[in-house]
Order: structure tokens, then C-alpha cells, then sequence
């Protein structure tokens, strides 16, 4: 496999020089970043070129950083302060309806859309990520005339994360409700949703309404750091 | 004379061939289709988001409960991912009983569609046929994991438990006999291997049986051969996965190009169609099962030759015994904490694909270093297969639209997750 990957990579380097902005390999898998402005490009190349050759669109996800590495228990301190009960600050996991939302202070764009390609003729996947350019109108181009399999992968991640797939002939809601309103899988929606709906007796009709249920969090969110998966090489500088 | 217009067929989402909650607009003109919008999200659960809100152990159930006709297959994608993430290894008895389940799943998945799908298109005996068998390997699940549909039997790092030395047994009740319970605990009163092993005698004839009722059926070609064409490359292009590319002449399958577990050790088969048409995908799924039965003789073998550990011998991943807790306060604590926190995965990413019942059932994990995703996606074969459906059926008839909703093999619990 680590032969397939290195194959892989050099053909990487050598059709797409310029246009790669990062490459990683980790668990067996590589990963490539492109800028937004050279997707449609990159991913022409990639499926036409015959070192390439990804025929195959495997998986097409939006993802939204702005709460990365959020904790909802602080543990680092712990041995100086003592353990907090792990109820306090209001992340995403403990929005109520109406309540404003937590700035997010990452430095990374809000946005990435995240491509699964696999190569049926050569036997070889790879990742490939963009960032959106902007936070408030997240928007890339579609890849629906590469790989035709695009159209309701786009239609998903437009739906869910609200990214715009420029050039996409119909991009609709496809899981969500119809008249749905938001973005249910951004990280400032919360989790039990904005409306609940009911049958009303005195109305007779069905009618949607703020949500009753209180947000918790039953087991806090928290990042501790294993000393088994910590790179050495990084200790030690 | 008047102008003759389109019109528009609404079909389903209670319908049932629609198997699950389909919604399709259908534009005819007369009985031609002219253009299919299937609308979904009817069963939408929101299970990646769900996910994000709870430690990786406890969403295993939630995977089960995707494509709720093959559960073990979505439980063993998702923790290949964690695995890879973790980088622990799992114990070699552990991956034979993960491949043997994974193909009693693809005969549980396979069984269905058969039954559903010939019922759809008109072979009533066919369905009861199928259900006949899924009963034994129901029984299985049910033996192994208590439960006999959701098991939640996979977990990162092995399987929940070893297989139980005795198979569960009929008793005597007012409706059923001594003597038909006799009969029925015949097989069982082995162990549970014995039980698979007599499973795996009987079910080629069964599917010859099933061959007998379907393969040279004259209406079951009618309504087949010729239906929903897809050449090699609009398969590819359309994101097809396993026995739908399989049916098109594409030779690709995951567990025999890019080997999980122990396929690599274990020898089959994979069958290929030539037409691409649904006929071809009927042969090549009844195939697959006479496959499938060949590898869980194989897993059986082994098993039996070859007793050991079923988990992960990493107590931040595994549960401790039951007396070392009692006894041991470290074991107390690794419990404790594995129950109310989790585990922390390592930051960083990871894809595993599963060659699934119905294709490559694959789980993207991105973690932070938490012990909760930080966003799980699910690549749900079905749902690749379903927004092919416009191209597959135009220039059909309204008929045929339901036959390509059964070759497609459409469960609604994966599509919209």
C-alpha cells in the first residue's frame, strides 16, 4: 500500500505542481488541499490524467471548523484548580434557541468541502480538501460535469452546511424538510433543532412553535492527550 | 383535437414498492417516463450530527440502525475507522468472527432484496422463501448479541463477546408441539459453529431453490432482462459501488482490491455481470450468496481450530473483566471512565470503506481529540444508487421504475441517514 501511496504522490507533484497548496500523509491515506479557484482544474486532472485516473467520486462531504478543539470540560488545569463540574461555558453543544452564537477563533476558514476520490483502474484513493474563501457566503465550483455523481453529494452539503456549488443546475434542499429553515449541520445549530411542530386544536392545523426541549450535555466534550499517540520528535523541540 | 401535455405522478412515500418512504415525481408522458425526482429525507435522523453530541462508543448502536437490513457491515466501517485512528490491532479470532458475520450479513441483506424485490415485481412464494432462511441467521445475531436486528456486536478493538458455546432452543408452547420442537432444535443442540456449519450445507440447495422459482422465469426475464442498462462507464461516473458495478462489468470489490480484515486468507469468488441490466445484477447477487456461503464455511473451520482472544488486549478501548474490577482498582477506574467519558481518539483523519451488502459503505471521522467526532460522515452506497435513478428510468415505463427501485436495492435508513 505505502508503495501505492508513494506512486501516488510523485504523480501528484508532477501533474498538479503549483496548484497543491498542502499534502499529508497519515494513516495510509493521503490527503491534498487546493485552492477554491483551481478546484474545477484539479479535478479535470485528476480524472483525466492517465497516471491519475480517479474515475470514481466516492464521497463528497461539507465540514465546518469553527469548533474545532472546543472542550466542554477543561481537564489541563484540572491538578492546579481542581475538576470544574463540566456544566459551565456555553458551547455549541448547550445552545438555546435565540442565543447568540460563540465566536469561533480558529484560524482556518469556516468552511471545507472534503473529496473522496478512489481509482477503479489503478487501485489508489485520495482526499482532497478546499476551503471556501468566504465565511458569510461559503461558495466553490461544482464538480457535477466531472463526476455525475456530484449532483446530490452537492445538493447534501448545500442543504446541510449551506455551501454554494456555482454552476450545480438544481441545487435544492435534499434531506431536510420542505420550508425547512437553516442549516442543521453548521455548528451554531442546535442539536434539538429551533421548531417543534404539533397538531392544534383550537387552530386545527398543524402548526410549528420555539422548542421546549432545554439543551444538556450528558457527557461533557473533552480532548485529553494521550502520551501514546505523541509525536516524540515534537517533545523533544 | 386537443393538445396532449405531460402530467405528473406523485409515488409513494406510502407506497409499497417504494420500500421505505420514497417520494418520487414522476413526469409521464402517457406511460413513458420522462424525468424521475426522487425526493428524500423522509427517514432523516440527523445520525452524523447525533453522533457529534456523544463519545464514539455510544453511536455504535446508531450505525445499525443505517441500512437496518445489513447492520453488522455499518457497525465494522465504523470501527475500522476508530481502529485506524487508534492504530490498534484487533485480534485475529476477532476479524474472522467480524468477516464471518459480515457475510451471514450480506446473506440477511441479500435474502431480502430477493424476497422484496421479486414481490415487487410479482413472485409472491419467493418472499417467504427468503424469510424462511433469515429466520436461522436472525437466530444467529440473536445468539451472538442478544438482540436479533440491531446487535451492536462490533466494537473498536473486536467483537463484544466470544460465540456462545450453545445454540438458544425451542421450548414446548400451546402452538407449538414437543414434536415440532424437536424437530426444530435438531440442528441446535450443538454448538453455535455446528449450527452455521449445518446452515451453510443447507443453503445452496436453498438457493437453488430460489434459481428453480426466478432464474428462467418467463415473466421474471420479462421484467428484468433489457431493464435499467447502465454501461461501464456511466456506472462509474454515476458513483456506482458493489454488485450494481459488479453487474456492469466492472470487476471491483473491496474485499478482494483492497482487503480488510482477512479476505485476503479466505478464497471466492466474485462474480461479474456482462449487460449491466437488471437481470445481470440479479445473477450476480445470487451469486454473491452462494459466495458468501462458501466464506462462512471457511471462517467456521477456523474458528473451531482456533480458539483465543476476541478484543483488544487496550484497556483505554476495552472494558476490564467483570473479577478484575472486583478486585483491582486500576481496572475500576479504566471501567469508570470508559463508561461515562469514552476514549479520546488521536487528532487527525480517517476513511474506511466496507465492501457492504450493497456496495462501499464507508465512514469519514474527523477528530480533534476528543473523545466525541468532531464531524462523522457516512458514505451511504444506496444514496449514490438512488440519484441514479432519473437517468436509469427515463424512456421506461411506469412499471419498470419499480423493478429499477428493486434491483437498486434501496433502504431507506442509509439514504437518509
Amino acid at each position: 500500500m505505502t508503495a501505492r501511496i508513494e506512486q501516488l504522490s510523485a504523480a501528484l507533484s508532477q501533474c498538479l505542481s503549483g496548484k497543491i497548496r498542502s499534502q499529508q500523509e497519515d494513516v495510509g491515506e493521503l490527503t491534498i488541499e487546493v485552492a477554491a479557484a483551481d478546484l474545477h482544474d484539479v479535478c479535470l486532472q485528476l480524472r483525466d490524467h492517465e497516471s491519475l485516473a480517479f474515475d470514481q467520486l466516492i464521497d463528497l462531504c461539507g465540514v465546518d471548523y469553527s469548533a474545532y478543539g472546543e472542550v466542554e470540560w477543561e481537564t489541563d488545569t484540572a491538578t492546579f484548580d481542581g475538576f470544574s463540574r463540566g456544566v459551565e461555558p456555553a458551547t455549541n453543544g448547550r445552545l438555546k434557541f435565540g442565543d447568540d452564537i460563540p465566536e469561533h477563533n480558529t484560524d482556518r476558514p469556516r468552511y471545507g468541502v472534503v473529496y473522496h476520490l478512489l481509482s477503479v483502474k489503478l487501485n489508489h484513493r485520495l482526499r482532497l480538501r478546499v476551503y471556501t474563501e468566504d465565511d458569510a457566503m461559503p461558495m466553490v465550483d461544482s464538480v457535477m460535469d466531472v463526476w455525475r455523481v456530484a449532483d446530490w453529494f452537492e445538493r447534501e452539503a448545500f442543504d446541510l452546511f449551506g455551501i454554494h456549488f456555482e454552476g450545480h443546475p438544481d441545487l435544492r434542499r435534499i434531506l431536510t424538510d420542505y420550508g425547512f429553515v437553516g442549516h442543521p449541520f453548521r455548528k451554531d445549530f442546535p442539536l434539538s433543532g429551533n421548531v417543534e411542530m404539533r397538531y392544534d386544536l383550537e387552530q386545527k392545523r398543524v402548526i410549528y412553535q420555539p422548542v421546549s426541549i432545554e439543551p444538556r450535555v450528558l457527557v461533557p466534550r473533552v480532548i485529553r492527550h494521550d502520551n501514546r499517540y505523541l509525536n516524540p520528535e515534537e517533545d523533544e523541540a | 383535437m386537443p393538445e396532449i401535455h405531460n402530467y405528473t405522478l406523485n409515488f409513494g412515500p406510502q407506497h409499497p414498492a417504494a420500500h421505505g418512504v420514497l417520494r418520487l415525481m414522476l413526469e409521464m408522458d402517457g406511460e413513458v417516463i420522462q424525468r424521475a425526482d426522487p425526493h428524500i429525507g423522509l427517514l432523516h435522523r440527523a445520525t452524523e450530527k447525533l453522533a457529534e453530541s456523544k463519545p464514539y462508543n455510544q453511536s455504535i448502536g446508531y450505525m445499525d440502525r443505517l441500512d437496518y437490513v445489513s447492520m453488522m457491515c455499518n457497525e465494522h466501517s465504523y470501527c475500522l475507522a476508530m481502529e485506524k485512528l487508534l492504530g490498534i490491532e484487533v485480534p485475529e479470532r476477532a476479524q474472522y468472527i467480524r468477516v464471518m458475520f459480515d457475510e451471514i450479513t450480506r446473506l440477511l441483506n441479500h435474502l431480502l432484496w430477493i424476497g422484496a424485490h421479486g414481490l415487487d415485481v410479482g413472485a409472491m412464494t419467493i418472499f417467504l422463501y427468503a424469510f424462511r432462511e433469515r429466520e436461522d441467521l436472525m437466530d444467529l445475531y440473536e445468539a451472538v448479541s442478544g438482540a436479533r436486528l440491531h446487535a451492536t456486536y462490533y466494537r473498536p478493538g473486536g467483537v463484544n463477546r466470544d460465540l456462545p458455546d450453545a445454540m438458544p432452543q425451542f421450548l414446548p408452547s400451546k402452538w407449538r408441539s414437543q414434536k415440532e420442537v424437536d424437530r426444530l432444535n435438531e440442528t441446535r443442540s450443538g454448538s453455535m459453529l455446528d449450527f452455521i456449519e449445518d446452515f451453510t450445507k443447507r443453503f445452496p440447495g436453498y438457493v437453488d431453490e430460489y434459481e428453480t422459482l426466478l432464474t428462467d422465469n418467463r415473466i421474471w426475464k420479462q421484467r428484468l432482462v433489457d431493464i435499467g442498462i447502465v454501461t461501464p462507464e456511466r456506472a462509474l461516473q454515476l458513483g456506482f459501488t458493489g454488485p450494481m458495478l459488479r453487474g456492469s462489468g466492472i470487476e471491483w470489490d473491496l474485499r478482494k482490491k483492497q482487503p480488510y480484515e482477512v479476505y485476503d486468507k479466505l478464497d471466492f469468488d466474485i462474480p461479474v455481470g456482462t449487460n449491466g441490466d437488471s437481470y445481470d445484477r440479479y445473477l450476480v447477487r445470487m451469486e454473491e450468496m452462494r459466495q458468501s456461503n462458501r466464506i462462512i464455511k471457511q471462517c467456521v473451520d477456523w474458528l473451531r481450530a482456533n480458539p483465543g482472544p476476541v478484543m483488544a488486549d487496550d484497556l483505554k478501548v476495552a472494558p476490564p473483566k467483570r473479577e478484575a474490577m472486583k478486585a483491582d482498582m486500576e481496572s475500576l477506574i479504566h471501567h469508570f471512565k470508559l463508561f461515562t467519558e469514552g476514549f479520546c481518539l488521536p487528532e487527525g483523519e480517517a476513511y474506511s470503506a466496507v465492501e457492504h451488502p450493497k456496495g462501499e459503505f464507508g465512514i469519514y471521522l474527523v477528530s480533534d481529540g476528543a473523545n466525541k467526532p468532531y464531524r462523522l460522515k457516512i458514505r451511504a452506497p444506496g444514496f449514490a444508487h438512488l440519484s441514479a435513478l432519473d437517468e436509469m428510468s427515463r424512456g421506461h415505463m411506469l412499471a419498470d421504475v419499480v423493478a429499477i427501485i428493486g434491483t437498486q436495492d434501496i433502504v431507506f435508513g442509509e439514504i437518509d441517514r
